[in-house]
């Protein structure tokens, strides 16, 4: 009886997989570059207000955030409105004029992006305005979440 | 001459498990990554004021909000909603000079922004996005009547973008807060 054998095709079956450290060294780098590793450490408690017409900011490295909200105890409590700025909260209002003016001196083009709890009243923010105004820092931003 | 019998080994790193190395570290930075955009409402403080007074502005170019500390909106000292805001604000800008308690020319006119100690926050935000948004209108229409095209279209710093934000400059005054 007569055996026929099969043709096989002469290319190997395999994809080869000789680049794929590469493409995933790509990625690799392009997510290393791209992460933010610590954000700060927010001490206050912050659930933003809700607004439609509302813009991004492209530039993120121009900004620098002051949070404002209730602070958080232990226990999942929260107690009085306090601002936070970068990583300490701040007791003394006038100290807030020379933390920003330092900044300003160091990215003229500063925007600073209020980060408020919408529960709070307004007369800290108030506060906080008057104090970025002596320091020089004019544009402001309040943050918001898109509402639809 | 002693012929050296060596076992040679191949003298490569063995480099199959870079892969694994690498998606392992992907993984870990995927994982990581938040990629978050700020999004909010932009605003320019005005600077402290000098001696110098600042210049006479007439009655009608002056749209005068005050969020009291009830969370009501007033608008030259009469009470309105929030959702009355936008299209106060639209009338009050475009008026052009035609009712004679409105502004004269969009360029002219000011909405005038006050709050009370206790304000609440989120009152304020949606008087402001109110705000925003009747500029927004105002400029969506003057884009589409100008070029056709939505005013989100434009693109940033271009020369018809900036046709438009003169035509509606966005003056918004912080009003100095009170004393005490």
């Amino acid at each position: 009886m007569a055996h026929f054998k099969k043709k096989q095709a002469a290319t190997s079956q395999g994809v080869p997989t000789a680049a794929m450290p590469d493409v995933v060294f790509m990625l690799l780098i392009f997510f290393m570059v791209t992460t933010v590793l610590r954000e700060v450490e927010l001490q206050v408690q912050v659930n933003y207000a809700g607004a439609e017409n509302i813009e991004k900011i492209e530039q993120k490295r121009l900004v620098s955030y002051i949070y404002i909200g209730p602070e958080r105890l232990s226990g999942n409590r929260v107690g009085e409105t306090k601002v936070q700025i970068d990583d300490a909260l701040v007791d003394d209002m006038g100290s807030i004029r020379n933390i920003m003016y330092d900044k300003l001196m160091e990215e003229p083009r500063l925007i600073v992006s209020l980060r408020v709890d919408e529960d709070s009243e307004f007369g800290i923010i108030t506060d906080v305005q008057q104090e970025l105004r002596h320091a020089g820092t004019l544009r402001i931003n309040y943050s918001t979440r898109r509402e639809i | 001459m002693l012929n050296k019998k060596r076992n040679r080994e191949s003298g490569e790193i063995d480099g199959s498990s870079l892969a694994d190395i690498a998606f392992l570290l992907l993984i870990f930075f995927l994982v990581v990554t938040t990629i978050d955009v700020d999004t909010g409402i932009g605003l320019v403080l005005p600077p402290i004021p000098d001696d110098i007074e600042p210049p006479p502005v007439r009655e009608r170019n002056l749209m005068k909000i005050l969020v009291n500390a009830q969370g009501m909106v007033l608008i030259n000292e009469e009470p309105a909603s929030v959702g009355e805001v936008r299209d106060r604000i639209k009338r009050f800008v475009d008026n052009n000079g035609a009712d004679p308690d409105l502004s004269e020319s969009p360029d002219d006119a000011i909405v005038s922004i006050k709050t009370d100690r206790r304000t609440p926050y989120n009152v304020y935000i949606d008087m402001l996005d109110e705000v925003m948004g009747a500029y927004a209108e105002l400029r969506h229409q003057a884009s589409m009547d100008r070029f056709g095209v939505p005013y989100s279209s434009l693109e940033d710093n271009s020369e018809r973008k900036a046709e438009i934000q003169e035509m509606y400059p966005k003056k918004i005054s912080i009003a100095e807060p009170d004393e005490g």
